[in-house]
């Protein structure tokens, strides 16, 4: 039996994490086992079946833990790999217990995309926020400590939505739990509750700033990992329930647009690259609302890609921070010379992202344009090419230009530290960056896995032409405005500022208006309040005295008297009382039995 | 090895900067010949027909907008000091 032999690729992750703890022994034993399970976990679910697996009957459900088929396939198969490519970044970290968070976070994502009703995800959707949060704290400061419980509490806020979204389904539909298709044509109150709860995760703005909060204050392993799950856990969660829903379709756009505003201003590298993840998640939301086959292709094609490339992005700057302490610009640059290595993996992520021929985002990202080009979205697609050249200026020109060239803003301090990183994490990097160029020269690869036939040749004359010219004409534009872009040592603010400075609104009107009115009010009280209370207590207390017990005393004195008066009536004549009722029952009886 | 790759060029700015421009108008051209891409049979609307160069414009047009409106829109008050959240 099939069944029988399934494996949840999640459980592998699990187990392996709580055996962790206890693997001990030189650090050779150590490091295999941590290859060992991701490595276990790919393979499972390399050499998967397709079909339905796992499923439980508990009270009165049906928990389906397995549905592997195109769709579940192509998201384990990334996020397996990713997983392992992780893994091996992050070995040096000290520690296991980023590991150990690490692999939970994933196990909760690969519950989400293997299951097919909504307890299991709810159960796993809530495993991924719980465990991704300890990558933050886990840094240690005090800014991430605050960074960690603000993600909690959006995650934990997005849960509800999500909760009362399917609650409200299942009551509305009879007790239908199935995770399917929600039926986008005819939305009401609980496909947008379950749909605000699933781009809540896919950080659509204004539900967004969580993802550049928590990432740019994640450990250098765990922002690696966190670049990789939520968001298209989410991505994949939209596409199997919302493919079509029109609204995405503008959302997406805006996000793609959004995240570019946002890396013009950024002068964290990390923070940079998280305001991109929304920008190209932007891609994947729209592709899933234009809602066609060739439309979902593309959008699980460029979470694939995305997944590599933006991790190894991710692992480039982690790299930088990992060795010299910093990842904001203006405490960077020129250090091409220091880090060359680095560099070049980081370089071709930033190509791979900005969908350079031969890189993987080349054959991905245009699936969705060109999606969108063919249903008639002119305008749609025309603003996501836009934001594409926004991608090549940050990701591809403004990151590399400021770390490795540009003027030099490190200390002596940050000079000296910086090389290229421990061997492990040159590994991880080089496994990523040989995907991100396997993808984009053998489209095979990644079209075969996407969940329906492709019938898109991305290697056109004209489309190299179009790429080439929007690509090289915005490099022109970078270095004739390259002063512009120099990095202001500034944050930006953007909606948390509703929950972290909203917070300290309602602290200061908690401490200064209502408290001022609390004492006046106390004044108020005091003065129009207790002094006449005083004045009416004595009154009643001599009414009370003179008054009251006179009257009480003086009816104490007449019962007293009347009891006097009965006590002699009734004194001892009980034989008199019964001979009386004894001759009151006989009349009654006479006079019943004489009139029937 | 990279580290000289990069000086071999950085140390020959002229010379780099031309080859860069060079590149430019030689996209543009291959825009502009009919026929050489198959814009005719690939363009997805009018504007690519009959502005020639037309993603060229595109791309620098969006580049420079970028920029600008991102700034402008920064200098708003949305960049502010570092410690503003500390207080």
């Amino acid at each position: 039996m099939m069944t029988d032999l399934w494996i949840h690729p999640a459980a592998v992750l699990i187990i392996g994490a709580l055996l962790l703890p206890f693997v001990r022994g030189p650090r050779v034993i150590r490091n295999l086992y941590l290859l060992l399970v991701p490595l276990l976990a790919f393979i499972n679910v390399l050499t998967m079946a397709k079909g339905t697996f796992g499923v439980i009957q508990f009270m009165d459900w049906t928990l389906t833990f397995g549905r592997v088929d195109g769709l579940s396939h192509v998201f384990g198969f990334i996020m397996t790999l990713m997983c392992l490519i992780g893994t091996v970044y992050g070995m040096n970290a000290k520690g296991i217990r980023e590991i150990f968070a690490a692999w939970l976070y994933v196990a909760g994502s690969l519950g989400v995309i293997y299951c097919a009703d909504y307890i299991v995800l709810f159960l796993f959707w809530e495993l991924m926020a719980f465990s991704s949060v300890f990558l933050v704290w886990f840094r240690g400061r005090k800014q991430s400590i605050s960074a960690g419980y603000r993600y909690l509490l959006v995650h934990t806020f997005g849960g509800l939505v999500l909760l009362a979204g399917l609650i409200l389904r299942y009551k509305a539909t009879g007790g239908d739990l199935s995770f399917g298709p929600i039926g986008v044509d005819s939305p009401t109150l609980y496909t947008y509750l379950i749909m605000i709860g699933f781009i809540l995760n896919a950080a659509v703005p204004p539900l967004h700033a969580w993802l550049p909060d928590a990432y740019g204050e994640a450990t250098v392993a765990g922002a690696v990992f966190m670049c990789a799950f939520t968001t298209k856990t989410a991505i994949y969660a939209l596409a199997r329930g919302f493919a079509g829903m029109d609204i995405l379709v503008p959302l997406g756009v805006i996000m793609a647009l959004y995240g570019v505003v946002y890396a013009v201003l950024e002068n964290d590298a990390r923070r940079l690259l998280a305001y991109h993840i929304i920008s190209q998640v932007g891609y994947m939301v729209a592709g899933v609302g234009i809602g066609t086959e060739m439309a979902i292709n593309g959008a699980c094609a460029h979470a694939f890609a995305h997944i590599l490339y933006k991790g190894l992005l991710f692992m480039g700057c982690g790299s930088v921070l990992f060795m010299t302490d910093k990842s904001k610009f203006s405490d960077l640059g020129g250090l091409y010379k220091k880090m060359p290595r680095t560099f070049v993996y980081t370089l071709i992520g930033g190509l791979s992202i900005s969908a350079f021929p031969l890189f993987s985002g080349f054959v991905s990202k245009s699936m969705i344009v060109a999606a969108g080009f063919h249903e008639h979205l002119m305008w749609p697609a025309f603003l996501l090419t836009l934001a594409s050249a926004g991608t090549f200026l940050h990701t591809g020109l403004k990151v590399p230009y400021f770390i490795w060239f540009g003027k030099n803003n490190c200390s002596e301090e940050t000079w000296e530290k910086a090389d290229d990183p421990p061997v492990n994490m040159e590994i991880a990097m080089a496994v990523a960056a040989f995907f991100c160029i396997f993808i984009g020269c053998y489209t095979p690869f990644l079209y075969n896995l996407l969940p329906y036939p492709v019938h898109y040749h991305p290697y056109t004359a004209y489309h190299l032409s179009e790429s080439m010219q929007i690509l090289l004409f915005t490099a022109l534009g970078f270095f004739l405005f390259v002063k512009k872009l120099a990095p202001e040592v500034v944050i930006s603010l953007d909606f948390d500022w509703f929950y972290r400075k909203g917070s300290k609104v309602f602290m200061w009107f908690a401490r200064k208006p209502i408290q001022s009115f609390d004492n006046a009010w106390s004044e108020v009280y005091r003065v129009a309040g207790m002094v006449p209370l005083m004045i009416t207590a004595r009154f009643w207390s001599w009414f009370d005295w003179h008054g009251i017990d006179g009257v009480v005393d003086g009816l104490a004195r007449v019962v007293g008297y009347f009891a006097e008066k009965l006590r002699w009536m009734q004194n001892g004549q009980i034989a008199r009382y019964l001979s009386f009722m004894a001759g009151g029952v006989f009349v009654v009886l006479v006079w019943m039995f004489s009139s029937m | 090895m990279i580290v000289q790759f990069i000086d071999f060029f950085r140390d020959r700015m002229k010379m780099t900067v031309r080859l860069c421009y060079g590149v430019l108008a030689l996209l543009v051209i291959i825009d502009i010949i009919p026929g050489l891409t198959g814009k005719e049979h690939h363009a997805h609307s009018w504007v690519e027909h009959y502005i020639p160069g037309w993603w060229s414009i595109f791309g620098f047009v969006a580049c420079t907008l970028i920029i600008f409106v991102s700034k402008w829109f920064g200098h708003l008050g949305i960049m502010t000091r570092e410690d503003y959240y500390d207080d």
